[in-house]
C-alpha cells in the first residue's frame, strides 16, 4: 500500500547519473539550479517538459528551449501585460528542461488589465490585417535565412576582391552570417509567440464557457468544433497522397515502388509519363518538404528536404493503398459537415437567446484564431527550424573538414556561445597561416562531452519537483502541457505496478493490440502494421506511418498538443500525458486504448 | 368494433381505443425505430366483455358500497370485482379475435408458440401530466393463447386492484371513464435491458442521455429489485462521460421450460461485469436520442438487448414515455441571463483559473 506522496523531489536531491560528473559545464550557467539559490528554486513548482524535449539536450540544443520560453514569456509579461500571469522560467537538470509557471503579484494585476484590453483587444480586432503581415515577415525571415551561405575559407582570397577592392575576407562574412543565423532564429521564436498567446486565450474562454453550458462535455468536442478543415500542417501529407494518386494515374507506381532516391528518380524519368510527375513531386518539395521527423527542435531531427527516403517511403505506402483500392483521402466534406452537426446540436441545447448569443461570438473568435494555432508550427518549427538546421550542419561539416572534430555533427556538443570562438579560431589559423588550435583542442573536448550526454541519458527524468499548488491556474500551462491538477494528482499517486495508465483523451476509440515502444523517429520504420505506437511524444510528421498502426500513446501532451491534432485528424485512438507509458510499457505487450476516455490497459 | 389493432396500425389518434402504451409503440414503429411486433386488444374489447357480463352496473355497484379508506373493505371489493373479471365468459368474438391475433403474431415472427409480454395500456396511462403507471399490471413469458388469454384478463382486472380503485378516487378521476387497453407483444429474451432519459434526471441537463441497465430483463431496472449500471453519455458525441459499474446480484430471465419469466441470482463474479459494453451503450443512447427526436420532447424510455438477434441489430425499444419531472419544470435557477464576450470574456477567463473551477464542480 503506497502512502500519500504530498511533494515531489527536490532537484538538489535528484543527482546525475555516474558518468555524467560536470554535466552542468554543457549548459549555460542561468540554467541550472545553482547552490546559492536553493531556498528560492524550491519553493517552486517544477515540471519537466518531455512532450517538446523528451531527450538529452546537446549544448547546442538548448537555443530552442530558451528562445521558445524567453518569447513566450514576453508577450504575457511585455507585450500583452496577460493581467495574472507571467512567463515561464526554465532550467535544465541532469541534461532535461524543467518549468515552472510565473504568476503576476495579486497587488499588480489590477494595473495591468487596461494595458491588456488595449493590447490583446487591438490585435484580435486587427487579427486577419496582421497576421497577413506576419506571413510576409516569415516569408521575408525564411528567405534571408536560406540565402546565407557558410562555405569553407579558400586557399587565397578571390582575385576579383582584389580588383573590387573589398578590402575584406571571406571569414568576415563566415563569423557575421552565423551571428545572423542566430539573430534570425531569435527573432522566428518572437514571431512564433506574438498570436499564440492569445489564441490559446480565446480558445480557453470557448472552452470554459462549454464547460459551464454543458457539464461533462468531452474536450474533445470542444476541439471539433473548433479545429480547421484545410489545415497548413497536414499539408505535406495531403501532397504524398496527391502524388501516390498521381503516380498509380500515370503508370510510374512501378517504378517508385524501389530503390533508393536517385535510383528511383531516375527509374520514373524513364518511364513514359515519368517527367510530368516528377516537375509534381519538385513542386511538393517547397515548401512543404522542409518538414521534420522530429518536432524541428533538435540538432538530430531528419528533414524531409535532406532526407528524401523518408517521404518517399510514407509515399509507397500511399501508393499500396492506392493499388489496393483504398481511399486515402482525408474526408473533408466529411469532416466539416460532422464540425457543423456537433456545433447547431449543442447551440439547441443552450437554453436561452444570451447564451446562443453568447456562443456563437466565442466560438467565432476561437475559430478566427485557431488557424493560427494549428499553421504556425509549420511555418516555424518545421520549415524555418529545417533550414536553420541545414546552415549549421553546414556549418559544422566545414569546421570538420578542417580538423575541428571528426563529425560535422559533432558542432553541437559546443555551447552557441563557444562557436564565434570556435570559428574565430579557425579564422585565425587560416589568417596568419597557421594551424587553428581547434583540432588539438575539440575532439578530446567533445568525447567528454558525449560520453556525459550518454550517461545522463539512461536515466529518465523525473516528471516533477517540489510541491505543486493547490491549482494550476496558469492557463499556457494547462492548455499545451496538459498539466493540469488532476493530472499533477496522477503522478503524484502513480504506482509502479500500475496495470491501468491514465492519460488525456486526445482523439476517441477503442483498440486493444501489440505495442512497440518508439524512442525516436529512427526507430519508426520497426512499426508493424496494426500495433500500438507507445512514445514519449510523437511529431506531426509521423502522420504517414499512422497509417499503419492501431492507436498512439504517449508520455506527455495535452489534448492542444501537436500530436492530440494529428491524431483526430487521422481517426486514430490516442491517450496522451499518461506520465509514464513509454517506461512501463514494453514492446510486444498486448495492451487496449481507450481513446475516449484516456485509459490505457496493460492486457 | 375492432377489438385487435396491430401496433403498425396504432396512431396518436387511436389514444382512446389502445391506451398510451400501445400509440406510443405505434408510432414508433412507423418512425422505423426498432419496436418487437405486437397488438393492442382495445378497449371495444374490454367495453364488450364487461357490457356482455353486465359488469359495469355490478362494478359501480360495488364501488359505491365501499369507502375507499376502510382498507380492508376496498380489499374485499376489489378481489370480488377482479373475480368477476376473470372467471365471466370472454364473449365469443372477442375471444376468437384475440386467438387469431396471436396466431398471427406467431406466423409473423416464424415462431410456434411466441412467448409475448402482456401488459396493460391504459388510456390514462402515460399520458404527460398523470403518473398512472404501475398502478396496473405487466406479464412476462406468456406461451400460447390460453394463457394469453388469462393473462390479458389479468391485465383487465387489474384496474380494479385495491391500489387503482384508491388512487382514482384521491385524483378525482371518475372510474368508469378509465377503459383498458391490453399491449400484447413480443417478448425479447433480453441479455440486458433497462431504461434510459434523453435528460440527466439529476439535474436536468438536457445536454446528456443517462442509461441504468442491468441483466436479463428489464423490469429488474424499473422495479428497483437491482442497483444497475449507470452511464451518462454526452448526447451530441455520444461519448461516455461517466460510468459507475454496480453490484448486480439478481436478473429475470426466461425459464424456457417453465414458460415464464424467473428471478436469479447472479454468480459472484459476473455481479461486477458491465452489462453493456461501451458501443453498446452508444447504440443505446443513439436510440433514446432517435427517440427523443421523433417526440420532440424529452423521452424516458425501456430497450432491451435481445439475446436472439444474431445478424440484426439487437437493440430494441420496449416503451417509450415523454419526461415528467424536468420537462415540465419553469428554467434551471442557474441559467445567467448576462453573458461577457470578446476581450472581457477573454480576459475573465485569463482571471479565472480554469482548474479552480473544475474542482469546484467535482
Amino acid at each position: 500500500m503506497s502512502t500519500q506522496v504530498k511533494r515531489f523531489a527536490s532537484p538538489y536531491e535528484d543527482p546525475a547519473p555516474e558518468g555524467a560528473e560536470g554535466w552542468e559545464s554543457l549548459y549555460p550557467y542561468f540554467l541550472i539550479f545553482r547552490e546559492d539559490r536553493r531556498k528560492e528554486e524550491e519553493s517552486k513548482f517544477w515540471f519537466c517538459d518531455a512532450q517538446h524535449w523528451p531527450n538529452v539536450f546537446k549544448p547546442f540544443d538548448t537555443i530552442h528551449v530558451e528562445f521558445a520560453c524567453k518569447c513566450l514569456g514576453q508577450y504575457n509579461a511585455r507585450h500583452l501585460m496577460i493581467p495574472p500571469a507571467n512567463g515561464v522560467d526554465y532550467r535544465v537538470h541532469n541534461g532535461y528542461c524543467y518549468m515552472t509557471p510565473l504568476a503576476v503579484a495579486p497587488e499588480d494585476i489590477p494595473a495591468r488589465v487596461p494595458l491588456f484590453l488595449e493590447r490583446a483587444g487591438y490585435y484580435f480586432e486587427n487579427w486577419q490585417s496582421l497576421l497577413e503581415n506576419w506571413h510576409r515577415k516569415i516569408r521575408a525571415l525564411i528567405d534571408e535565412l536560406d540565402e546565407l551561405d557558410f562555405e569553407p575559407l579558400p586557399d587565397v582570397v578571390p582575385l576579383e576582391w582584389i580588383k573590387e577592392g573589398v578590402g575584406l575576407d571571406p571569414t568576415t562574412d563566415l563569423i557575421a552570417d552565423y551571428h545572423r543565423a542566430i539573430e534570425l532564429c531569435y527573432k522566428a521564436y518572437q514571431y512564433h509567440f506574438e498570436f499564440l498567446n492569445l489564441g490559446y486565450a480565446a480558445y480557453l474562454d470557448f472552452f470554459g464557457f462549454c464547460k459551464e453550458s454543458f457539464p461533462d462535455i468531452p474536450d474533445l468536442a470542444i476541439a471539433r468544433m473548433v479545429q480547421g478543415i484545410q489545415v497548413d500542417l497536414f499539408r505535406p501529407d495531403d501532397e504524398l497522397k496527391r502524388l501516390a494518386k498521381l503516380a498509380v494515374e500515370l503508370g510510374v507506381a512501378g517504378a517508385l515502388k524501389e530503390g533508393s532516391v536517385d535510383d528511383t528518380v531516375a527509374a520514373v524519368a524513364a518511364a513514359p509519363r515519368g517527367k510530368e510527375w516528377l516537375a509534381e513531386w519538385e513542386l511538393a518539395k517547397e515548401p512543404w518538404f522542409n518538414y521534420s521527423s522530429g518536432n524541428g527542435f533538435y540538432s538530430t531531427d531528419k528533414v524531409w528536404l535532406d532526407h528524401l527516403d523518408i517521404p518517399l517511403g510514407f509515399l509507397r505506402n500511399y501508393i499500396e493503398q492506392v493499388e489496393r483500392g483504398e481511399n486515402i483521402d482525408r474526408p473533408l466534406e466529411q469532416v466539416a459537415a460532422e464540425r457543423e452537426r456537433i456545433t447547431n446540436e449543442y447551440r439547441e441545447l443552450l437554453v436561452s437567446d444570451e447564451a446562443r448569443e453568447a456562443f456563437g461570438g466565442k466560438l467565432t473568435l476561437a475559430r478566427t484564431v485557431f488557424p493560427y494555432v494549428e499553421n504556425h508550427n509549420f511555418y516555424i518549427e518545421h520549415w524555418t527550424m529545417s533550414i536553420f538546421w541545414r546552415k549549421m550542419r553546414k556549418l559544422g561539416h566545414i569546421l570538420a573538414d578542417a580538423g575541428f572534430w571528426p563529425n560535422g555533427d559533432d558542432i553541437f556538443y559546443l555551447r552557441r556561445d563557444e562557436i564565434p570562438v570556435a570559428l574565430f579560431d579557425y579564422a585565425n589559423g587560416w589568417g596568419v597561416g597557421a594551424e587553428a588550435c581547434g583540432p588539438h583542442y575539440w575532439p578530446a573536448e567533445i568525447e567528454r562531452r558525449r560520453k556525459i550526454v550518454e550517461a545522463l541519458e539512461t536515466k529518465r527524468p523525473i516528471p516533477a519537483m517540489n510541491e505543486p499548488p493547490e491549482v494550476i491556474t496558469e492557463p499556457f500551462t494547462i492548455m499545451l502541457w496538459g498539466i493540469t491538477t488532476e493530472r499533477v494528482n496522477k503522478w503524484l499517486a502513480g504506482s509502479e505496478q500500475a496495470t491501468e495508465l491514465t492519460g488525456m483523451s486526445a482523439a476517441p476509440g477503442e483498440v486493444e493490440g501489440i505495442a512497440r515502444v518508439v524512442l525516436g523517429a529512427e526507430d519508426l520504420d520497426q512499426l508493424q502494421e496494426g500495433e500500438i505506437l507507445v512514445t514519449q511524444v510523437t511529431a506531426p510528421s509521423w502522420a504517414p506511418v499512422f497509417a499503419k498502426i492501431a492507436a498512439v500513446v504517449t508520455d506527455i501532451g495535452g489534448i492542444m498538443s501537436h500530436a492530440a491534432i494529428v491524431c483526430r485528424e487521422y481517426g486514430l485512438p490516442a491517450v496522451t500525458g499518461t506520465g509514464s507509458a513509454s517506461r512501463q510499457i514494453a514492446t510486444g505487450q498486448r495492451i487496449r486504448v481507450d481513446g475516449t476516455n484516456g485509459i490505457v490497459t496493460l492486457l | 368494433m375492432n377489438y385487435i389493432l396491430s401496433f403498425e396500425d396504432c396512431r396518436q389518434g387511436d389514444l382512446a381505443r389502445v391506451g398510451g402504451k400501445c400509440a406510443s409503440l405505434g408510432t414508433l414503429l412507423q418512425a422505423g425505430l426498432l419496436v418487437p411486433p405486437g397488438f393492442a386488444v382495445t378497449t371495444d374489447a374490454y367495453e364488450t366483455m364487461l357490457a356482455a357480463n353486465d359488469l359495469f352496473g355490478t362494478i359501480r355497484k360495488n364501488l359505491d358500497a365501499v369507502d375507499p379508506r376502510d382498507v380492508e373493505a376496498l380489499e374485499g371489493c376489489s378481489a370480488s370485482i377482479r373475480g368477476l373479471i376473470e372467471t365471466r365468459p370472454i364473449p365469443p368474438g372477442v375471444e376468437q379475435a384475440i386467438r387469431t391475433a396471436y396466431l398471427d403474431l406467431c406466423v409473423a415472427t416464424g415462431t410456434d408458440e411466441l412467448p409475448v409480454a402482456v401488459r396493460s395500456s391504459a388510456t390514462a396511462e402515460d399520458l404527460p401530466g398523470a403518473s398512472f403507471a404501475g398502478q396496473q399490471d405487466t406479464y412476462l413469458w406468456i406461451v400460447g393463447a390460453e394463457a394469453v388469454l388469462t393473462h390479458v384478463r389479468r391485465c383487465w382486472a387489474s384496474l380494479y386492484t385495491s391500489r387503482a380503485i384508491a388512487y382514482r378516487h384521491d385524483q378525482g378521476f371518475d372510474g368508469e371513464a378509465v377503459l383498458m387497453s391490453v399491449a400484447v407483444q413480443k417478448m425479447v429474451r433480453a441479455r440486458s435491458a433497462g431504461v434510459a432519459m434523453t435528460l440527466n434526471p439529476v439535474n436536468g441537463d438536457r445536454s446528456k442521455i443517462v442509461i441504468d441497465s442491468s441483466f436479463g430483463l428489464g423490469e429488474t431496472v424499473v422495479g428497483g429489485l437491482v442497483t444497475p449500471d449507470n452511464f451518462v453519455v454526452d448526447k451530441v458525441m455520444l461519448e461516455v462521460v461517466r460510468r459507475t459499474i454496480s453490484p448486480k446480484h439478481v436478473e429475470l430471465v426466461a425459464d424456457l421450460h417453465e414458460r415464464r419469466a424467473i428471478e436469479r441470482q447472479i454468480e459472484p463474479e459476473r455481479q461486477l461485469e458491465a452489462s453493456l459494453t461501451l458501443d453498446e451503450v452508444k447504440a443505446v443512447a443513439g436510440l433514446a436520442k432517435a427517440v427523443e427526436r421523433h417526440h420532440g420532447c424529452p423521452q424516458d424510455i425501456e430497450w432491451a438487448l435481445d439475446a436472439d438477434a444474431v445478424d440484426t441489430e439487437p437493440i430494441v425499444l420496449l416503451q417509450s414515455r415523454p419526461e415528467t419531472v424536468w420537462s415540465q419544470a419553469s428554467a434551471e435557477p442557474t441559467v445567467r441571463s448576462e453573458y461577457e464576450t470578446g476581450i472581457t470574456s477573454v480576459l475573465s477567463t485569463l482571471m479565472n483559473p480554469l482548474a479552480a473551477k473544475k474542482r469546484s464542480e467535482a
